[in-house]
């Protein structure tokens, strides 16, 4: 999360450090022996894998018509699902925030309920409610509109699954800033939509943007949701991340880490996105 | 002055519709297709139901998650709670490098950790290799399931006690010390017990994430009938079946589980302000 303010940081970064030299050293090697078992082997693997029959079939495996469509449908999902739920993000933080209403809190934490939720479970809701075996589903099918086992499902899954991301980005940082400038705003004679664009927007687009990025991740490499509802069909509804477990499934263990390293590429992209937009808010509150 | 803005009235406009398209939105995504698990359920009855959720291959599995959770989530207090200390308190090469790692588990998608896990503990895997000289099956065991939600429920740990352990006022500890305390008295008697509520909110944290995780294990586990099937699988294996009720049963029961540990969650934080202030 984006914390409104860090001085703290900078000073506990430069205070003298009281446990003796030994203890400190085998503290962090111990943190350093944790992160080569848990992070930097996995990594490594991953691309020890993709490139090991050269750098001629790691392209052939990341460019065969199933890769291509499957970064494809990743993509679309990522491109439908960010906007939506960045719309509601702005919209139940504006709700939120802005206003003193009864039940604010049990709101608050049903936002939150997806994270609560195994994302096995969070497919198969769908399954059970538009699935071609239901009745709504059913009748949807009669009318030619297929949602489980097709793109749509991947997309309302993955909603889902990401839904409390942006919201909950923003609502602490909207909490953090007062209503007064919007208040303001309002007596001096703007609208609505003028106060949302020109004032709290510009105020929250960081939060915003960071909100983004971490759906955005979640979005590409969502896994269990969109295996119960996708049915799996090469070229049609397979996700990058399904595509990997279809190859790794059939032993094609090469292509199956070269499309996985695109994954890595973009979670480690994430990683950087997300340090230099805190670096870059926590300069920004420091001037203010 | 929290209580005055409180006391404020709403002026500005736009309540009704940003409240009206959030309780719709969370409706039609999130409310209505979870109460499916309950209405798909309660037409079993009370006896199908509770022959579905304590099948022994059911029980089984809710077993396996739960003690695989929790072994993995206690290592990540540990690895956890040193992580943090050692980036907010020390200075060395590498540490910026480290803190943004943190975040990889949630950034890297669950079935590519999934995969890396089993090929790098599989027999012909770098970490296979050792762990088979020592004769130490880790590939289709529990053990393996531990170490991929170890990896999955870590970052919960640290950015839970980073921000706690960065307001930690370093004056309380200069004044144990002067007062004659020493440095592991000072950690064990001042410094954990400050950092305890946040540390069992980034553990159930944790927990609660590693109980339905699935793409990360189901590679590493084998799934094997009894043996090594999370809860999560038999969900999955029961809707391979089309047995839509039964996969409902299991699922409820999970998200019972899940929803109580939100709402133990919601205490923990709750007591954590009350014991900030």
């Amino acid at each position: 999360m984006l914390k409104p303010e860090t001085s703290t940081t900078t000073t506990a970064v430069k205070r003298r450090v009281s446990d003796p030299l030994w203890v400190r050293i085998v503290l962090i090697s111990l943190t350093f022996l944790f992160f080569v078992f848990f992070i930097f082997l996995p990594l490594g693997m991953v691309f020890a894998q993709a490139f090991q029959k050269g750098w001629a079939f790691y392209l052939e495996c990341i460019t065969e018509p199933y890769a291509i469509k499957a970064l494809q449908l990743t993509l679309t999902t990522v491109a439908i699902v960010v906007p939506l739920n960045a719309l509601f993000g702005l919209s139940a933080a504006w709700a939120i925030t802005k206003f003193n209403f009864r039940g604010k809190a049990t709101l608050k934490t049903l936002l939150d309920l997806p994270f609560a939720v195994s994302p096995v479970i969070a497919g198969l809701i769908f399954v059970l409610l538009v699935g071609s075996r239901t009745p709504f589903g059913g009748w949807l099918g009669e009318h030619g509109i297929k949602i489980i086992f097709s793109t749509p499902g991947i997309i309302i899954a993955t909603l889902f699954v990401t839904f409390p991301f942006i919201a909950r980005e923003l609502i602490p940082l909207m909490e953090a800033q007062s209503r007064d400038e919007e208040e303001a705003a309002l007596t001096l004679g703007a609208k609505g939509w003028q106060i949302f664009s020109k004032i709290t927007l510009p105020n929250i687009r960081w939060g915003l943007l960071y909100g983004m990025i971490l759906c955005s991740a979640r979005s590409i490499g969502e896994f269990g949701a969109v295996s119960v509802v996708s049915g799996h069909i090469r070229g049609q509804t397979n996700t990058v991340p399904l595509h990997v477990e279809i190859l790794y499934s059939e032993y094609n263990f090469t292509a199956s880490f070269a499309v996985a390293s695109i994954l890595v590429f973009l979670a480690l992209l994430t990683v950087v996105g997300k340090v230099s937009l805190e670096k870059h808010f926590q300069k920004h509150s420091l001037e203010n | 002055m929290s209580i005055v803005k409180n006391k404020k009235r709403n002026i500005l406009p736009g309540f009704g519709l940003s409240m009206g398209y959030t309780v719709f939105y969370l409706s039609a995504i999130v409310i209505v297709p979870l109460s499916m698990v309950f209405f798909n359920t309660v037409p079993m009855g009370w006896e199908p139901f509770m022959q579905a959720v304590t099948a022994p291959r059911v029980l089984a599995a809710y077993r396996l998650s739960f003690s695989t959770a929790f072994f993995a989530s206690l290592f990540d207090a540990v690895a956890g709670l040193l992580t943090a200390w050692v980036i907010v308190r020390y200075r060395f090469p590498g540490k910026a490098i480290l803190d943004a790692l943190v975040d990889l588990p949630f950034a890297l998608p669950t079935a590519v950790a999934g995969i890396c896990f089993a090929t790098l503990y599989s027999p012909a895997g770098w970490l296979g290799e050792i762990s088979a000289k020592w004769n130490l099956q880790i590939i289709n065991t529990p053990t393996g399931i531990v170490l991929a939600l170890i990896f999955i429920g870590f970052p919960f740990v640290v950015r839970t006690l980073q921000p706690v352990l960065e307001e930690l006022e370093v004056e309380i500890e200069e004044s144990a010390h002067s007062l004659g305390a020493t440095r592991w008295q000072t950690f064990r008697r001042i410094i954990l017990p400050h950092l305890f509520p946040a540390l069992l909110t980034g553990v159930t944290l944790a927990f609660a994430r590693s109980i339905g995780e699935y793409g990360s294990v189901i590679f590493i586990a084998g799934n094997l009938p009894m043996k090594t099937e999370i809860a999560p699988l038999m969900i999955m294996s029961k809707l391979d079946q089309f047995d839509y009720a039964g996969a409902s049963a299991v699922a409820l029961v999970l998200l019972l589980i899940s929803f109580s540990m939100l709402l133990a969650l919601n205490a923990i934080q709750e007591w954590q302000q009350k014991a900030y202030r």
